[in-house]
C-alpha cells in the first residue's frame, strides 16, 4: 500500500487538498444515511423561523467529508484512521439553487511514532466555506504502515 | 441543565447491527470514493472482513446514546437550544459491516459560560465480544434565554 514513512514527510507538507460541491440533494442524503432529520437541514421556513440564514449543512457532513482527502492519501484504508476531531465553528450554508463548495486542505501537523512502532502523523485540515474556516482544530491522527 | 449531571452514565443501548448496504449508503452520503467502504472484495483483500466503515459513522451509533441524554428530563437540556460544539472519535479499531455494537453513555464534564451550558458526553463503543471499537466525544453547547 503507501509507502510514507516518518522521512518522508515534513511539517507543512500539503498531503491532500480537495474541493466538494455540496447540493441541497446532499444534504437530503446525508440526512437519510445518518438519521439526522433536523428540518433546519432541508427547510429554508424552519431554517428562518430559529434565527438562522437559511438552510444549513449538518455539521457531521462537514466533518465526515472533509476526511475523506486523508482517506484517500492513505490509500484508501479509513481504518488507518485513529482518532479525529473537529470543533464546529462556522455554518455552511447550502443555496437552493448555487449549492455550496467547501475546500478541504490536509498539512501534516506533526510526525510521530506510535506506540506500537508504527510510524504515525496528526493531519491539520483546513476546511472553509466562502473565504472563511468552517471548522476549528480539526485534526486527524493516522497510522501511517 | 442540571449541573449534577457530571459522571451520570446511561444504560447501554441495544445492540446495532450494522449492515454492509448502510455503509454503503453513509460512504455515498459523506462522498468517500473508497473501494474499501464500498465493495466488500477489495475491504477483503484489504484484509478486512467486509467493508470499513467511513470514520463518522460511529456517530449513527452514538446518536441512541445522546438520544437517551437528550430524552432524561432530570437532565433539563432544551433539546430546540443544542447546537454542536464539537466531536471526537478515537479508535481502537474501524467499524466493519457484520459489527454488532452497544454503546454507553458518560458525562464527562457540564460547564457554564457567559449564560450558555456545555456538556461534555463521552460514548464508549464495544463489539458483540466486548471489546473496545471506539469512543465518540460530543460537546453540546445548549444556548442560554436570550
Amino acid at each position: 500500500m503507501s509507502g510514507s514513512s516518518l522521512s518522508d514527510l515534513t511539517v507543512g507538507d500539503v498531503v491532500a487538498e480537495q474541493s466538494y460541491h455540496l447540493t441541497r440533494d446532499t444534504l437530503v442524503r446525508y440526512a437519510g444515511a445518518s438519521g439526522d432529520f433536523n428540518p433546519i437541514h432541508y427547510r429554508d421556513d424552519i431554517a428562518t423561523s430559529v434565527g438562522l440564514d437559511g438552510v444549513l449543512a449538518h455539521g457531521m457532513l462537514t466533518m465526515g467529508l472533509a476526511v475523506q482527502p486523508v482517506v484517500d492519501w492513505l490509500g484508501g484504508d479509513s481504518g488507518k484512521v485513529l482518532d479525529y476531531q473537529v470543533r464546529f465553528t462556522r455554518p455552511v450554508l447550502v443555496d437552493p439553487t448555487a449549492g455550496a463548495d467547501v475546500t478541504v486542505v490536509a498539512k501534516v501537523g506533526l510526525v510521530e511514532a506510535l506506540p506500537n512502532g508504527r510510524d504515525g502523523a496528526r493531519i491539520d485540515l483546513t476546511v472553509t466555506f466562502n473565504g472563511e474556516t468552517v471548522l476549528g482544530k480539526a485534526q486527524v491522527r493516522v497510522a501511517l504502515t | 441543565m442540571n449541573p449534577e449531571l457530571a459522571g451520570r452514565s446511561y444504560p447501554a443501548t441495544e445492540p446495532y447491527l450494522v449492515g454492509r448496504e448502510k455503509v454503503r449508503e453513509f460512504a455515498r452520503a459523506v462522498l468517500a470514493t473508497s473501494p474499501l467502504n464500498l465493495d466488500p472484495e477489495a475491504a477483503q483483500a484489504a484484509g478486512y472482513a467486509d467493508v470499513v466503515a467511513p470514520p463518522t459513522f460511529a456517530v449513527v451509533v452514538q446518536e441512541h446514546t445522546l438520544a437517551q441524554l437528550l430524552g432524561d428530563p432530570d437532565a433539563g437540556i432544551d433539546f430546540s437550544r443544542v447546537v454542536h460544539g464539537d466531536q471526537r472519535f478515537t479508535f481502537t479499531r474501524p467499524i466493519v459491516a457484520g459489527d454488532e455494537l452497544t454503546a454507553t453513555l458518560t458525562v464527562t464534564s457540564v460547564k457554564s459560560l457567559g449564560g450558555h451550558s456545555m456538556v461534555t458526553a463521552e460514548s464508549a463503543v464495544v463489539d458483540a465480544g466486548g471489546a473496545h471499537v471506539v469512543t465518540a466525544i460530543s460537546t453540546l453547547v445548549v444556548r442560554g434565554d436570550e
